[in-house]
């Protein structure tokens, strides 16, 4: 049973309306982790934030359905949208370096949502956030509860934010490149910790990405994006045994092999980008006739 | 490290404890100016007129900083002034900050048209020149201590509101404002909850800076004669005095220019200490 749907959804820059999104469907279901890929500007963060309720002002979607547990969330009114999604879902930002509030504590940021939000006596709500401290690894978490930002590590930052996100049990959690920011020797633990932690708690996870290779260790699908458009979406086994669209495969060939790196890079061929854009250009050469006709 | 940053607070500690001990010292003459002002600051004795301070030869006793041509008490007249000096300050800078900083920080989180209308507002605003304005405004509503207050909130709104408006725009492009909004907390809730405790710290070092720069504008419009009445003493008028009597009698501008300027620095020496104290990273 699908958790997350998406249909036909469009987003354009408000006033010159540049698209942003273009017919994007996809579907995640509860428990499985869907990745989203493609370059810088393809739109894979904005349909995480579309989901999450948290796109740019100067973005609107045109149209469109999200449904989270079977409801249609662009036709609720704005404060009870923000209320099931508060409730169902969460964020793992990028950088942990600017996604906890730099003057006040770790504590309170991370129960305040439990008990103004989702009215958890205070007791339990602390209770809570030290367990979930202690599952992601942080030594001495009534220490760090008492700590600002500032007094730790991006990794402990990363780690304080997915335990975060975990706290009120959500149903899909939305991972926005979450090891981008990150030195590439903690990248592995905290994409091992997200997946254990995905797998204990049975989360549906959109993982927004650029990185093949961290797709391959953690989703059980994914979503290939260009130009705001969905190039592809596959199984991920499918996906890297026999990737269906041009683009797909070329980008399968860019990614650097550990195995050999003193090889050259493969850049995307300029024909499939091309190719590609043309296929762009055609999506919306469609969506005009359809506006006049 | 460690040591750098002690060095820091150490600096902090003088810098914030000197200007805090001065003003301390000049709220608590202007509290208590009735009862430790020498002389009545309003007696005027045309015979003891332009009297040097105390150790200059031809002093006379009971007059320490010297009387003015009217044969009014210099350190008298100071110690009563300090009271309107500083109740402009605290009244006119703490009604500005609250406005202007109200409305910087709805434009700078709420953007769309909130921040069109008080946008334009600003640089509508600023486009008029102060000092004119506030004259204007003083001769419209006519001298006196509420006119004066209104004129400072008037003209310095807008310096409030531009800062914290870009100070607030920047905050909110923060992840843990998405992350608090994805939580499902209202807009007016992110504000007050994620967005103000980073802004306060510029707020209060410009609601410091507004308090002297109140002092100030007091002192310019009683300067020429548009505070409150003639009568009272104020730092500006007797400024504006001193001025015709400098080469006569330097006293009498000398010693509550000095007072001003002491009181005025102290007010942006304090902000600046203030604000390093709310940094977390230093504290």
């Amino acid at each position: 049973m699908s958790y997350l749907v998406i249909k036909g959804l469009s987003a354009r820059l408000k006033g010159i309306g540049v698209p942003i999104l273009r017919d994007v469907s996809l579907s995640v279901n509860a428990g499985e982790v869907h990745g989203l890929v493609g370059e810088s500007g393809a739109g894979k963060s904005m349909i995480g934030k579309a989901v999450l309720g948290i796109l740019p002002t100067s973005i609107e979607i045109t149209k469109g359905v999200i449904e989270l547990d079977g409801i249609d969330l662009l036709s609720l009114p704005p404060n009870e949208r923000r209320r099931r999604i508060g409730a169902s879902a969460a964020l793992i930002p990028q950088d942990p370096l600017t996604a906890l509030n730099p003057s006040r504590r770790i504590g309170p940021q991370i129960t305040d949502r439990l008990v103004d939000i989702l009215h958890w006596p205070r007791a339990r709500a602390e209770a809570r956030a030290l367990d979930l401290l202690a599952e992601v690894q942080i030594p001495d978490p009534a220490r760090v509860m008492r700590s600002y930002p500032h007094e730790l590590s991006g990794g402990m930052r990363q780690r304080i934010l997915i335990a975060s996100a975990f706290a009120a049990e959500p149903k899909l959690i939305v991972a926005d490149e979450p090891t981008t920011a990150l030195d590439v020797t903690v990248q592995k633990q905290i994409l091992k910790l997200i997946a254990d932690m995905q797998a204990r708690h049975g989360t549906a996870l959109l993982f927004v990405t650029h990185d093949l290779g961290v797709v391959s260790k953690v989703c059980g699908s994914l979503s290939v994006l260009y130009g705001g458009m969905v190039v592809e979406r596959t199984p991920i086994r499918e996906f890297f045994r026999s990737p269906a669209h041009s683009y797909s495969r070329a980008l399968l060939a860019a990614t650097p092999k550990y195995t050999d790196p003193d090889a050259s890079l493969t850049p995307v061929p300029e024909a499939v980008i091309s190719a590609v854009q043309a296929e762009v250009a055609a999506f919306d050469r469609v969506l005009q006739g359809a506006h006049h006709g | 490290m460690a040591d750098a940053r002690s060095q820091i607070r150490r600096r902090i500690g003088v810098k914030l404890w000197l200007s805090a001990g001065w003003l301390g010292l000049l709220t608590l003459a202007a509290l208590l100016a009735p009862w430790i002002a020498p002389q009545d600051p309003l007696a005027q004795d045309l015979f003891l007129g332009r009297l040097p301070p105390a150790w200059v030869t031809g002093a006379e006793p009971g007059f320490h900083l010297g009387t003015d041509s009217l044969g009014r008490d210099v350190l008298s007249r100071i110690l009563y002034g300090a009271r309107i000096a500083l109740l402009v300050a605290m009244v006119a800078g703490t009604i500005t900050c609250l406005f202007g900083a109200t409305l910087g920080l709805l434009a700078g989180f709420l953007r769309g048209w909130v921040d069109v209308v008080i946008s334009r507002a600003i640089d509508i605003w600023m486009a008029f020149p102060p000092v004119l304005f506030s004259i204007l405004l003083i001769a419209v509503m006519g001298p006196g201590l509420v006119s004066i207050i209104a004129a400072i909130v008037v003209i310095d709104w807008t310096r409030f509101a531009r800062v914290v408006r870009a100070e607030a725009m920047s905050q909110g492009a923060m992840d843990y404002v998405a992350s608090a909004q994805v939580s499902g907390r209202g807009r007016m809730s992110t504000m007050l909850t994620e967005i103000l405790p980073n802004v306060l710290p510029t707020i209060v070092v410009l609601l410091t800076l507004e308090m002297g720069i109140a002092v100030i504008v007091e002192a310019i419009l009683s300067f020429v004669n548009l505070s409150i009445s003639t009568d009272d003493p104020t730092w500006g008028g007797m400024i504006g005095e001193g001025r015709s009597s400098i080469h006569q009698a330097w006293w009498v501008l000398v010693f509550p220019l000095v007072t001003l300027f002491l009181t005025v620095l102290a007010f942006s020496q304090l902000g600046e200490g203030l604000k390093d104290r709310f940094d977390p990273v230093l504290r």
